[in-house]
C-alpha cells in the first residue's frame, strides 16, 4: 500500500535504532513521553519497543480522547441518549466507555437508540432524515476533531435544522501537558508530539514546554518509521544540548496549521473556565463549549442535563497511567478487574488507549513478554 | 498467560450485547459460562465447528449456523449463498464431505417475494456448487419490524473419510500454518456494501465451499493436523482458539499474510486490523512440517486456493497465545477479538 509500507520497512527501522543507540551518550536513561493515543497503538501494534536500545523508556501520554473523558460526562451523554425520542450519534469507540451507570452500548441493549457515525455530518444528514426525531451528536475529541465538528455546526445553522444539537466534549491538547510537566516527580526527557491535532493547531503551542520546562519535543507521525524517526531527532537534540520544537511529520503539518479549521473552531466554540480530565482533575481553559450563538445547536443549552459528578472507581489508576506515573500493568486492577470486556477504567476502552494496547498486544509485564524464536 | 484468561469463564453481563454475537470473547464466554453449563455433553464440550458422530460404523458431521447479515445482497454474494456455504465449511473444515443441508427461514412480514426467490435461487446455485441439496426446511413469518428481512438458518450433515483424524490435541510444534488465500474479503466487503462508509472501493465477499480444498489436504493423512474457516472474529480469533486447545504458541509472520491491496486500505482508513475480519471463504490448516509444501501445493492447485501461503507456525512457548512477527522487526501478541464496533457480517 503506497504511503504505508515505505514507513514499515524493517531495514529502515533497523537503522534507525542504531542511530538512536549511536547518539545516547553511554549509561544514560532517557524517558519519552509519546502525548498521543495513536502513537501508543503504533508502538504497541508494530512492536517497536523492541528495536529500540534499553536506554529508551516510553511513557504514555493523555492524548487519547477516550481516555479522558470524565464519568459524570458519559453518565449525561447516557441520560441523553435515554430522553423519550432521541437519536443519539457517536463515534464508536465511545460506545463501550464505562460511566457511573453502564455504558452507552449498554443503553442501546436496554433500548435507547444510540448509532455509531464515523463523522458529525453523518449524524446531521441523521437529523435531516428523522424530521420528528431530536439527533445528538456526542462531540469528543481534541482540536483534531472539533473542526469537523465545528463545520456541521455551521452547515446545521445554514441548513436551518431545527432538530440536531452537538454535546460538546471537545477538549484542548496543551493544557493537559502543562499539568503533566508541573505535577510532582515528572522524570521526561522529552516529547514525542502529537501528530494529527498538530495539523490543525500548528507548531506554537508546544513552544512552552521547550521554552519554560526545558524540555524538547518532535511532532511525529503515526507509522513505525515516523516514531523511530521522532525518538531519534530527540535523542539527537539532548546530546547536541538543544532544546527545541521540531516537526518530523512535515508530510502533513504545517507550522502554522491550518487556520480555517481554527477559525471554525473559533466562530463556533470558546473556552470553558475549566473542564474536569479523567485522572487530571479540573483544568483552567482546557475545553470548548458552543457560544452563545449557536445556543440552538447546543444539547447543554437544550436539555436540563443532570451533570453529576462522578468519582473514578476507587481501584483505577487510568490518572497515573494518563500522567506517566506508573505503566499500565503495574495498575492493581490491569489485566484482572479491568479488561477490554469489562473495563473499569477509560484507557482500557479505547484503541488509542495505553491500558488496552499494552493489554491486545502483550504487553503485559516489565521487558517485551513474548519475543519470536528464531527460526 | 493473564490472569483473568485462566479462571474458568463467568459471565458477568445482565443484559445480552452484540458483542456477544461477535464470534470473538464475549462470545466465547457465552458459550462456555452459560449454554456450555446448560446443556453439557461431551460432543458439545469439543466445542469444535461440527460434532462428530459415530452412526452405525460410519462417522457423521453434523452443524448448524444462522445468517443474520445485512445487507441482504452484497458483491461477491447473498445470504442465500452465505448460508450454503457457511454450513458446507463447518462440515469440510470437520475432515467430512458434505452430504445434505436442511434450511430455515424466519421472513418478516412485507418482505418481497422476489427477493425471496433470489435467496433460494442463490442457495440452490450454492448448493449445486458444493454437491449438496437442501432436502428438509421450515419456514415462519413474523410481524413487520419484528425482523430484517430474512434471516436464515443451515443445518448440515457429513461423512467423515475413514483415517481423518483432526483436531488440537493433534497439533505439534514445528507443524506449519497454512492459509488458503487473502483473509478479510468477505468482512470488508459487506461493510463497504452498507453504504456508511462512503468508500470507493470495489470489494467482494468471499464466500466459496471449501470442501474440495479441505479434501485435498486430508490427502496428507495423519500430516494434516487441524482445519479451520476463519469467520467472525478472522484468522486472529481461530488461531487464540487453536492456542488455548492444543495448549501451544501460533507464531505468525506479518509478512507472510496474504491481503488484498483494496482490503488492507479500507482497514488502514477504518482503524480494522484484517486479523479480526471475517472471511467466508477462506481455510486455516495446520500441517507437520514435512508435509507443508505438500500441502501448500495441493491447495494452490484448485482455483480457490491459488493465493495460498504458509504463514506460522506452531511452538511450545509461549503456550496458549498468538504471537506476530511485525513487518518492521517487533513483535506482539494477537488477542480474540473484543467487543465489536462492526457491522453484522454474516
Amino acid at each position: 500500500m503506497r504511503f504505508v509500507d515505505e514507513f514499515r520497512d524493517g531495514t529502515l527501522a533497523r537503522a534507525l535504532a542504531r542511530e538512536i543507540a549511536g547518539a545516547l551518550p553511554p549509561g544514560r536513561h532517557v524517558v519519552l513521553m509519546e502525548v498521543c493515543g495513536g502513537h501508543t497503538h503504533t508502538i504497541a501494534k508494530h512492536g517497536l519497543e523492541d528495536l529500540l536500545p534499553p536506554g529508551i523508556e516510553l511513557v504514555h501520554g493523555p492524548g487519547c480522547p477516550v481516555c479522558v473523558i470524565p464519568m459524570g460526562r458519559v453518565d449525561d451523554a447516557i441520560w441523553l441518549a435515554e430522553q423519550p425520542g432521541v437519536l443519539f450519534a457517536t463515534f464508536g469507540d465511545m460506545l463501550r466507555v464505562p460511566g457511573g451507570r453502564g455504558s452507552l452500548l449498554e443503553a442501546k441493549a436496554r433500548g435507547a437508540d444510540v448509532r455509531m457515525v464515523y463523522s458529525p455530518l453523518d449524524a446531521l444528514a441523521l437529523a435531516r432524515r428523522n424530521p420528528d426525531r431530536e439527533v445528538v451528536f456526542f462531540g469528543v475529541g481534541f482540536e483534531t476533531t472539533a473542526p469537523a465538528t465545528a463545520l456541521t455546526l455551521l452547515r446545521a445553522r445554514a441548513e436551518g435544522t431545527p432538530n440536531f444539537s452537538v454535546f460538546c466534549n471537545h477538549v484542548a491538547i496543551a493544557p493537559p501537558l502543562r499539568a503533566i510537566l508541573d505535577s510532582p516527580g515528572v522524570r521526561l526527557d522529552g516529547l514525542i508530539g502529537p501528530g494529527h491535532v498538530s495539523t490543525v493547531i500548528g507548531l506554537e503551542p508546544y513552544r512552552f514546554i521547550a521554552e519554560e520546562y526545558g524540555r524538547p519535543v518532535v511532532v511525529a507521525g503515526f507509522e513505525p518509521l515516523d516514531v523511530l524517526q521522532a525518538a531519534a531527532m530527540l535523542v539527537r537534540q539532548l546530546a547536541d544540548g538543544r532544546c527545541q520544537v521540531e516537526n518530523q511529520y512535515l508530510r502533513v503539518v504545517r507550522p502554522e496549521g491550518n487556520r480555517r479549521a481554527l477559525a471554525a473552531i473559533d466562530e463556533t466554540m470558546e473556552l470553558r473556565e475549566t473542564f474536569e480530565w479523567r485522572g487530571l482533575g479540573q483544568l483552567p481553559a482546557s475545553a470548548f463549549r458552543l457560544r452563545p450563538a449557536f445556543a440552538a445547536w447546543d444539547a447543554e443549552a437544550r436539555f436540563e442535563l443532570p451533570a453529576d459528578r462522578v468519582e473514578d472507581p476507587r481501584a483505577c489508576q487510568c490518572g497515573e497511567v494518563l500522567t506517566g506515573a506508573i505503566k499500565p500493568f503495574q495498575c492493581r486492577v490491569f489485566g484482572s478487574a479491568c479488561t477490554p470486556e469489562h473495563p473499569i477504567g477509560t484507557c482500557m476502552v479505547s484503541a488509542e488507549g495505553a491500558c488496552a494496547a499494552y493489554y491486545a498486544y502483550g504487553r503485559r509485564a516489565a521487558g517485551p513478554p513474548a519475543k519470536v524464536p528464531a527460526r | 498467560m493473564s490472569r483473568a484468561a485462566q479462571r474458568k469463564p463467568r459471565l458477568r453481563d445482565e443484559i445480552i450485547t452484540l458483542a456477544h454475537g461477535a464470534g470473538g470473547k464475549a462470545t466465547r464466554t457465552l458459550i462456555e459460562a452459560l449454554f456450555f453449563e446448560e446443556l453439557a455433553n461431551p460432543l458439545l464440550g469439543e466445542l469444535g465447528d461440527a460434532a462428530v458422530l459415530d452412526a452405525a460404523g460410519s462417522r457423521l458431521a453434523f452443524t448448524t449456523d444462522s445468517f443474520v447479515v445485512r445487507p441482504l445482497f452484497f458483491p461477491g454474494g447473498d445470504i442465500g449463498s452465505l448460508a450454503v456455504n457457511g454450513t458446507v465449511n463447518d462440515l469440510a473444515v470437520s475432515g467430512a464431505r458434505p452430504l445434505c443441508l436442511a434450511a430455515g427461514f424466519i421472513v418478516e412480514e412485507g418482505f418481497p417475494t422476489d427477493d425471496l426467490r433470489r435467496v433460494a435461487a442463490s442457495m440452490a446455485a450454492a448448493a449445486r456448487r458444493a454437491g449438496v441439496e437442501v432436502v428438509t426446511g421450515d419456514t415462519k413469518v413474523v410481524e413487520r419490524g419484528k425482523g430484517d428481512g430474512v434471516y436464515v438458518t443451515t443445518t448440515g450433515i457429513g461423512l467423515v473419510g475413514p483415517g481423518v483424524d483432526l483436531g488440537p490435541a493433534r497439533v505439534e510444534p514445528g507443524d506449519r500454518v497454512l492459509l488458503s488465500g487473502t483473509i478479510g474479503d468477505h468482512g470488508m466487503a459487506v461493510m463497504v456494501a452498507r453504504g456508511e462508509l462512503q468508500l470507493e472501493v470495489e470489494l467482494a465477499s468471499d464466500t466459496a465451499p471449501l470442501h474440495e480444498l479441505a479434501l485435498a489436504l486430508a490427502e496428507l493423512g495423519p500430516a494434516l493436523r487441524w482445519l479451520r474457516d476463519p469467520t467472525r472474529g478472522g484468522l486472529a480469533t481461530a488461531l487464540n482458539e487453536l492456542a488455548e486447545a492444543a495448549g501451544a504458541a501460533v507464531l505468525l509472520a506479518e509478512r507472510a499474510l496474504p491481503v488484498r491491496a483494496e482490503v488492507a486500505a479500507a482497514c488502514e482508513i477504518l482503524g480494522i486490523d484484517p486479523l479480526y475480519v471475517a472471511n467466508e471463504g477462506k481455510l486455516v490448516a495446520v500441517v507437520a512440517p514435512e508435509a507443508a509444501d505438500a500441502a501448500l501445493a495441493a491447495l494452490r492447485a484448485l482455483p480457490l486456493g491459488r493465493e495460498a501461503a504458509v504463514v506460522g507456525e506452531i511452538a511450545a512457548e509461549p503456550e496458549r497465545l498468538v504471537v506476530l512477527e511485525t513487518e518492521v522487526g517487533g513483535s506482539r501478541l494477537v488477542d480474540m477479538l473484543v467487543g465489536d464496533p462492526l457491522p453484522r457480517i454474516c
